[in-house]
């Protein structure tokens, strides 16, 4: 009893006033319904009525709804009329913001207009500090280099690597200088992706994608774009383009801004953002979705067609026409789409050295720099040939066309350098039975932009060009196996082609016969090809070759042409089973081949070969995934500086040599030294189980001893007397 | 280093030993048979006839004198090794899937299996050295059921009544016998099933090899894992050199996935892996299935490996293996 009523005594005396002021409750001071209309007409007793009844009738207009008596007309009694301002009591604070988007500004009569303010906030206006203070200056934050791996000292390239849940950027140089450069977990959720310079590191992730950069990886930037699948960026990496298979869906919490979808973005599945500001500038719907359902193909990724400098984007409705829009406000140009009649596809052209360099366009007088250049295809229909045809853009002039017969299919290829396009067209035979093949080349440099045919046998599964070259390979074959989609290897023939430039047709300079290679890998900087048989469960054959063996000169252009072919040098074989991605890096020194498990399980892993197809290094990783090297932007170099360069080759050369010869002779003392450390570490180790199991194997004979002794032996000699008889000797 | 071929098995091998002077290898197999050959030309010595399902492991005593062997069909057999015939025959509700002999042969002790609502459980049996060997007590010397993952190998420890074993889950582990506790454990020590265990010859340390596509070595005593052997294929064998410092693993694609991998890819290979440097300093092709089992002969001078191909192949090294020293001069002690 006594500690009860010792109880409500003790809560009196408890001090509470610093848990009462964390947790008052904010009164409502119930001036948030009210607000102020200035610009209301002076006006004398007898009009009162007339204008509350106005006044009432202009809002409920808008939706808010007002009685008359909830108007407080303010009066200057002096004068005997109204103030020109008016307060209006609202039912709810909605009502206040409403009238404060609808009403304010509203025209009440040729010479006056509604000003609204909340009563509250003429109340903070009023006593808001006059003086002026110096808004605090933000400390300025050095944002990191963004091509800092350029400037590697080592002169190393960049590769990303995605296994599992991890993601490595490795640096890839002399045995001793490659390595991790850096790792995150769970860095992305779909794929990386790099940006086409090098510059941004794209990770997906369901929310949307993020752009990291620098030497630390700091976050650059983000993208909301729920459930994207599919990423592009635009070639100068200004832009980017995200595909979501899910239409875009904009629930009624979503943050407002420039950097997210709004309404009338509903129902999208693509959308082009600016990467520096991470404004969304437009979506677009699937193309798929708006075409006709009979000719359901595989959605086309690209979707948009970016030219080479960023300036257009373009987007295809097959069959009907080809939308450019202007960047960057994205507008269609010219207010009208290309109106093509049945218009299958399209490619850009790209910028080459020249159009940079020269900072005009020679050759053909037809072209401006400022002009880009497209080609697009259209089939035979009713009566009309197929064509192909070169257009100017935003010129909107026809270069060049071509009418090409009994086309089933066209393909386009341009030179990187946009030097040539290659039309790989698949034709067939009067009674359709069967197909073969003809590329038609357009030499877009020159004057009116000659065709030259290269008429094949047999269908063409890949074709490529050599970049910055007149020369190209193709993979033809004649094996009907082709098209079943779970042919393994099909036998094939590789042949390869360059310009003549006398004749000016392109010849043939070899063919390599009874491959099983699908594949066609140039590197970056021409001469050397890779032909790998790549998706195959059987075959995996890497097969390295040089097109330039003998005449180191041949691409200055002062070559012997007597000999055509005989530069054309196997350089190696090697085979990486399973292999499903070859990707030469940014120099063209090395080859990356990757199994990735995206594919199959089978030995996952990836190898970096050099130009020779020697291995320089291969692992086996479970769950690997993907190997993209980190690509580089373009020379600022002249090409009068790299001539330079590549004369004084040798001068250059010799300090790397010493280098190489200086590190190689400390890794080796390193190696023996780090086996010496382990093998004096076991040894170490074997002494002390040595001497560990020899003492318990004394304490255990020890102990055994022990009992033995402690086992007393006690012997009993005990005499039994069982019979005695007594017998008298005689 | 060409290898004799015996081709004595009509189907997979589960286990190869040696006898502790080399002379003679053993070998079972899925085919219900026991054999035994003559290491050094591969003829065969004999066969141990009476299993009724697949034999699943053996192991010979230091006098040669004893063999057990245990199976699929739920007996553990001791056999004798000179005659071929049948001791004594133990019964058990599940398959033996693991016997071993204690270093003085006195005591064996073997897994059974747990299934069918039987639980897993490890016995040791006290071996009576006397007579002919046929008058066996029937009731085990000591038994336990280890609690967790089920156990697949175990073998006897340098300390009397300590036994290690291996689980499916990875784990490694020692128990006293007597007691039937886990004295220590590493659960651990492998991410997938432990397939094979092994010791050293004074038992201070041992390899296992494991479906996580890793070998490693463990301190006997802390279980501490000393080296990491990573490859690119499941293991299913782990054996040590006795005197070189290196290690030989074999193993393979699952055997269900044997078909769709060809035969260079399959990675049947034996590897032999630098002991301390954890390095892989050579491969021993041959089989065309994966290897199930590797033992190596006492004296270091050949090793067997058994394969899911039903094939044994004795490898007998050359002069050279012997005298190259691909590392220079360092002393690794064994």
């Amino acid at each position: 009893m006594a500690e009860l009523h010792h109880a409500p005594r003790y809560t009196e005396d408890l001090d509470f006033s610093d848990i009462l002021t964390k947790y008052q409750i904010q009164h409502d001071d119930g001036f948030d319904n009210i607000v102020v209309v200035d610009g209301v007409p002076v006006i004398d007793n007898s009009k009162l009525d007339k204008l509350l009844s106005k006044i009432t009738k202009e809002f409920s207009k808008k939706g808010i709804y007002i009685k008359q008596d909830e108007i407080h007309v303010p009066w200057d009694k002096c004068v005997g009329k109204s103030k020109g301002f008016i307060f209006i009591n609202l039912r709810n604070a909605e009502d206040t913001s409403l009238s404060l988007t609808a009403m304010h500004g509203h025209a009440f009569d040729a010479r006056h207009q509604f000003k609204i303010n909340r009563f509250v906030d003429v109340e903070r206006y009023v006593q808001l500090n006059e003086t002026y203070l110096d808004p605090p200056m933000e400390d300025y934050h050095t944002k990191e280099h963004l091509r800092s791996w350029l400037a590697d000292p080592l002169g190393r390239d960049q590769y990303v690597t995605y296994r599992g849940e991890d993601v490595e950027i490795r640096w890839h140089g002399k045995s001793s200088q490659s390595g991790v450069s850096y790792s995150k977990k769970a860095w992305t959720e779909l794929y990386v992706s790099w940006s086409p310079q090098g510059t941004y590191l794209a990770t997906i992730y369901r929310q949307g994608v993020r752009l990291w950069g620098g030497p630390s990886w700091e976050h650059q930037q983000r993208f909301a774009h729920p459930l994207v699948k599919l990423i592009d960026f635009s070639p100068c990496e200004q832009y980017l383009v995200t595909w979501s298979h899910d239409p875009i869906n904009v629930p009624a919490n979503l943050p407002q801004g420039p950097e997210f979808f709004s309404p009338e973005d509903e129902g999208n599945h693509i959308a082009v953002w600016d990467v520096k500001t991470g404004h969304l500038l437009r979506t677009f719907p699937s193309a798929s979705l708006v075409f006709d359902d009979s000719l359901k193909k595989q959605m086309q990724w690209p979707a948009l067609k970016w030219s080479a400098d960023d300036k257009f984007v373009a987007r295809i409705t097959p069959g009907q026409h080809i939308s450019v829009y202007e960047l960057p406000t994205m507008g269609l140009h010219g207010k009208k789409s290309l109106k093509i009649e049945s218009v299958v596809d399209f490619e850009w052209c790209p910028h080459g050295d020249k159009d940079k360099d020269e900072g005009r366009f020679q050759g053909s007088k037809g072209r401006k720099l400022e002009e880009n250049m497209l080609a697009y295809w259209t089939p035979e229909v009713a009566n009309q040939p197929a064509r192909v045809t070169l257009l100017t853009f935003p010129g909107r002039t026809i270069l060049r066309q071509k009418n090409l017969f009994n086309v089933t299919e066209c393909k386009l290829f341009w030179q990187n350098h946009g030097d040539f396009l290659c039309v790989k067209v698949d034709r067939h035979t009067k009674t359709k039975k069967s197909t073969f093949c003809n590329l038609e080349i357009f030499r877009v440099r020159e004057k009116d932009f000659p065709v030259e045919v290269v008429e094949l046998k047999d269908t063409v599964n890949d074709f490529a060009w050599e970049p910055r070259g007149e020369r190209f390979a193709i993979i033809t074959s004649a094996d009907s196996n082709l098209g079943s989609s779970n042919a393994g290897t099909v036998k094939t023939d590789i042949s390869f082609y360059q310009l003549d430039p006398v004749k000016n047709d392109f010849k043939l300079l070899r063919v390599l016969p009874s491959r099983t290679s699908n594949t066609i890998r140039w590197s970056p900087r021409g001469r050397h090809i890779v032909l790998a048989t790549v998706g195959s469960s059987t075959k995996s054959e890497l097969e390295f070759w040089d097109m330039d063996f003998f005449s180191e000169e041949r691409r200055e252009g002062q070559a012997a042409k007597e000999d055509w072919a005989g530069g054309i040098q196997h350089l190696g074989s090697a085979d990486h089973y399973g292999v499903t991605d070859v990707e030469w890096d940014p120099s063209g020194r090395f080859l990356a081949t990757s199994a990735s498990a995206w594919r199959h399980t089978l030995e996952n892993g990836y190898a970096i070969w050099d130009f020779r197809g020697q291995e320089i290094e291969k692992h086996l990783v479970d769950r690997f995934k993907q190997l993209i090297w980190r690509p580089r932007p373009h020379s600022l170099l002249t090409q009068e500086q790299k001539r330079e360069v590549r004369r004084k080759l040798r001068e250059y050369g010799r300090s790397f040599d010493e280098e190489d010869a200086a590190e190689e002779s400390s890794i080796s003392a390193e190696l023996v030294g780090h086996r010496k450390r382990l093998v004096d570490e076991w040894n170490t180790w074997r002494a002390r189980c040595r001497q560990e199991v020899a003492e318990e194997q004394h304490s255990r004979i020890r102990l055994a001893l022990c009992r033995e002794e402690s086992k007393e032996e006690i012997e009993e000699w005990i005499d039994e007397v069982i019979d005695q008889t007594e017998e008298v000797v005689d | 280093m060409r290898p004799i071929l015996l081709q004595g098995h009509e189907r997979s091998l589960t286990q190869l030993k040696f006898n502790l002077e080399g002379d003679l290898l053993f070998s079972c197999s899925k085919d219900h048979i026991v054999n035994a050959w003559f290491s050094h030309n591969g003829e065969r010595l004999g066969t141990y006839d009476g299993h009724n399902g697949t034999v699943w492991t053996l192991d010979v005593d230091s006098q040669s004198k004893f063999l057990v062997s245990g199976s699929a069909d739920n007996t553990l057999r001791l056999w004798s090794v000179s005659t071929g015939k049948c001791l004594y025959t133990w019964e058990f509700p599940t398959a033996v899937k693991r016997v071993s002999f204690s270093d003085d042969d006195q005591q064996v002790v073997c897994i059974t299996e747990q299934r069918m609502g039987h639980q897993g459980a490890v016995r040791v049996f006290q071996i009576n050295r006397d007579g002919d060997g046929s008058d066996q007590p029937s009731k085990p010397l000591h038994m336990f059921n280890p609690i967790g993952s089920k156990a697949t190998v175990c073998a006897f420890t340098y300390t009397p009544n300590l036994i290690v074993t291996g689980h499916e889950s990875g784990k490694v582990a020692l128990f006293d016998v007597t007691t039937g506790d886990e004295v220590l454990n590493n659960e651990r020590a492998h991410m997938d099933v432990v397939t094979d265990m092994q010791l050293s010859t004074d038992k201070t340390y041992f390899i296992t090899s494991s479906k996580d596509k890793t070998a490693r070595l463990h301190d006997t005593k802390t279980l501490r894992v000393l080296k990491t052997f990573t490859t690119e294929t499941p293991l299913n064998s782990a054996a040590l050199d006795p005197f070189r410092p290196y290690v030989l693993l074999g193993g393979g694609q699952e055997a269900m996935q044997v078909t769709t991998t060809s035969l260079r890819q399959g990675k049947f290979e034996t590897r032999f892996w630098h002991k301390v440097f954890e390095e892989e300093i050579g491969r021993v092709k041959g089989h065309f299935g994966p290897i199930n089992t590797i033992a190596v002969h006492p004296g270091g001078s050949s090793y067997a490996s058994g394969g899911e191909d039903g094939y044994v192949r004795v490898h007998h090294y050359d002069e050279t293996y012997s005298k190259a020293k691909p590392y220079g001069d360092l002393v690794i002690e064994n």
